[in-house]
């Protein structure tokens, strides 16, 4: 209870001190909250995403088989698929057509599918609910597509996807066959792509090197590969990921050695004078802890949700304008939360513990200063 | 009560961690109230036959990161840049790093 | 009560601007009395004072407290005692800036880990026996030069030390202040506290209200 009570008054006394420069201390714990407000959201940010594509991708194709010509992605004969379905464990082998629509009218990009079920539809397409943002449609409405020899080909949107699904479909358009080769002239031999069914997923390894080997010009990507495309997605060792997490590092940084590199003369003539009027070297240090751990921890419960808010309820508005690119057509962030509990100890121990610290260290010095120093100042 | 500085702070602590936990459990809340939507979009996935999210539409590297190519990044030329923003923010699938190799 | 026998104090020992402050004093103070070092700035009268006060160790030398050798007790134990036996009355007043004048008297006693509603009333009584009750939540700054001794003299009762030591309180003070405060010294005096003032002031040192002057010049002692 006494030692409770100590450490209220020691408490009270930091927070009286840190009041006395108001302006400084408020402007530190609010750029404090905004870097850790910044690194907080790219976690949650990135992390949800990942958990997102492992969840939803898990039903992606075992294995899609890829032509390559002069290091660019090409048609792929349909031809292929005899000698391929011929491998030993695999179960079944199947053309796909997809390919991107460049939409002069708004700019924007879609991914065309062609499916199967569509081919007794031709003439009308379902849209992901991006393309109908973007164009600001609703059913019913005709989407005029430009074909490769220049002319127009209009198609109907019989139903829009849900949006709740937006981050697989937002620019997805399912076309049928036809339409889809009158758009792109792809010739009847050729596909996109192959995707395969196999028996035994252990043995897509072996299948795919099989693959290689019949037709060198083919890349073959497995599933597991997709899955860790999306590990490695906002990697913090690539691009904008780095920089941002650098920028706040250093920031940091600043504000950490702001405070390392010493107490002001001001600072170390009140430590004198609470040493002379009975404060223990120890009674100081636990002030300056008190000092360090107030706005740091402030500033980490602040920003974490703060960040979980902006993830979470505001779709990571602040990020708009980098995730947006040069994206016309832009899906709606809107993730389901997962908090890795190891992410959130490790930003605690990279930001509160070392500003505590280095609101210690320097003044153990000054801590340690016989009292009578003050007297003679 | 409140008159006291130090009082003051805990309870504002304690407030926080309050929000703390009703933040975890919100998250907890949302993941089982998602759950049907994750099937629904798995079975789109599958029934599609889709390999990627639909993050970015600025290029096809960058919508479909798992399909790209090594070169698409510098189509223009040998030895251009990469152009699209959103390229910087994601980093090479780890599929065509090992490929490279391979060959 | 307080006894020094043959100390020196020598400041920045090994570097060229080695200074002894103090040489060869040994002394005793009387408990209950009112004792007044005098002599001009230099003289030492700060450095003797401090060392009596347990704020600062002699280079050598021997230092007892109430029949006890203090001389090289940890600094733990020694703040433990400092902070109960003695008060000190800083010649710059010393107040913590940019809190209140309440605060400050209770400052020295944070550490203890009291109950803050009984410190609180304690320290407002003292503030009210020096008639600052109304100045409680003031800020240091805004207080006169008056008003801040008397917050400094309160403060240094906080914890009820046995021992009340001013190096040089009237400084900043004049004619009619510099009266009321050795008044205050009488009044702390008759209520049984040691009182050990250093000043070059005669208002101070010719007062009645001291029993023994200690004369000082270059860092001895010239007449006890």
């Amino acid at each position: 209870m006494q030692l409770l009570e100590k450490h209220k008054n020691i408490i009270d006394f930091t927070l009286s001190s840190l009041w006395r420069r108001k302006g400084k201390n408020i402007s530190l714990i609010v750029v404090y909250t905004f870097i850790i407000f910044l690194v907080a959201s790219v976690m949650f940010f990135t992390h949800s995403i990942r958990k997102e594509a492992a969840l939803v991708l898990r039903d992606a194709p075992e294995m899609m088989v890829q032509r390559l010509v002069a290091g660019r992605h090409e048609l792929i004969p349909v031809r292929y698929m005899d000698e391929i379905g011929k491998i030993r464990g695999v179960q079944s082998v199947k053309p796909r057509l997809w390919g991107y629509y460049y939409d002069p009218a708004n700019g924007a990009n879609y991914t065309l599918v062609v499916k199967d079920e569509l081919k007794d539809s031709v003439g009308s397409v379902r849209v992901g609910s991006g393309v109908a943002r973007s164009l600001l449609i609703s059913e019913n409405a005709a989407i005029p597509f430009k074909t490769h020899d220049g002319a127009y080909l209009v198609l109907k949107v019989k139903s829009i996807i849900p949006s709740e699904s937006e981050l697989v479909s937002a620019d997805l358009v399912l076309i049928s066959e036809g339409d889809f080769r009158r758009i792109f002239a792809i010739p009847d031999g050729y596909a996109t792509d192959l995707t395969l069914n196999v028996r035994n997923s252990k043995e897509l390894t072996t299948i795919a090197a099989k693959i290689t080997q019949i037709f060198p010009d083919t890349r073959p990507i497995l599933r597991d590969e997709i899955l860790r495309t999306y590990d490695a997605v906002f990697n913090w060792r690539g691009g904008l990921v780095i920089v941002v997490l650098s920028c706040a590092f250093f920031a940091f940084i600043i504000l950490a050695w702001d405070k390392a590199t010493g107490l002001s003369a001001e600072e170390k003539r009140e430590i004198g004078i609470l040493k002379a009027i009975g404060w223990e070297t120890s009674d100081v240090l636990q002030m300056k802890f008190w000092e360090g751990v107030v706005v740091s921890l402030s500033s980490f419960l602040l920003g974490v949700l703060l960040a979980y808010l902006h993830v979470f309820f505001a779709s990571s508005a602040l990020f708009e304008s980098a995730l947006k690119g040069w994206s016309v057509l832009y899906p709606e962030f809107r993730l389901t939360p997962f908090i890795q509990a190891y992410h959130i100890a490790t930003l605690f121990f990279l930001t509160v513990v070392p500003y505590t610290v280095s609101t210690i260290v320097p003044s153990w010095r000054a801590a340690t200063i016989e009292p009578d120093s003050v007297m003679r100042a | 009560m409140l008159e006291r500085k130090s009082h003051l702070f805990l309870l504002f602590v304690t407030i926080s961690v309050l929000f703390w936990g009703l933040m975890f459990a919100h998250a907890v809340y949302r993941q089982r109230a998602d759950e049907v939507l994750f099937q629904q979009k798995r079975a789109l996935v599958g029934w599609l036959g889709l390999t990627d999210l639909c993050l970015f539409t600025d290029a096809r590297y960058t919508r479909n990161p798992s399909m790209a190519d090594m070169n698409t990044p510098f189509q223009d030329y040998p030895l251009s840049f990469e152009h699209f923003p959103s390229g910087s923010l994601l980093s090479l699938p780890p599929h065509l790093r090992a490929h490279a190799e391979d060959r | 009560m307080i006894e020094v026998d043959n100390i020196r104090k020598v400041f920045n020992m090994g570097k060229p601007n080695e200074f002894v402050a103090i040489e060869g004093v040994s002394l005793s103070i009387e408990a209950r009395k009112a004792t007044a070092l005098k002599g001009p700035s230099g003289s030492g009268k700060t450095t003797l004072l401090s060392i009596l006060g347990c704020m600062s160790r002699p280079t050598s030398g021997r230092i007892t407290l109430l029949d006890r050798e203090i001389t090289s007790l940890p600094e733990r134990f020694l703040t433990d005692i400092r902070r109960g036996t003695f008060g000190f009355i800083f010649q710059q007043f010393n107040l913590l800036k940019g809190i209140t004048a309440l605060e400050n008297v209770m400052v020295p006693a944070y550490p203890s880990g009291e109950k803050h509603s009984a410190l609180k009333e304690r320290a407002m009584s003292l503030l009210s026996l020096f008639n600052m009750a109304g100045k409680a939540d003031s800020k240091v700054e805004w207080l006169s030069g008056g008003e801040a001794q008397r917050v400094a003299i309160a403060r240094a009762l906080i914890n009820n030390p046995s021992t009340i030591i001013a190096d040089e309180p009237t400084a900043h003070l004049d004619t009619k202040l510099s009266g009321e405060l050795m008044g205050i010294m009488r009044a702390l005096k008759e209520d049984g506290k040691t009182i050990l003032i250093a000043s070059h002031d005669p208002m101070v040192y010719e007062s009645d209200v001291i029993d023994r002057v200690v004369e000082m010049r270059d860092g001895k002692v010239t007449h006890a």
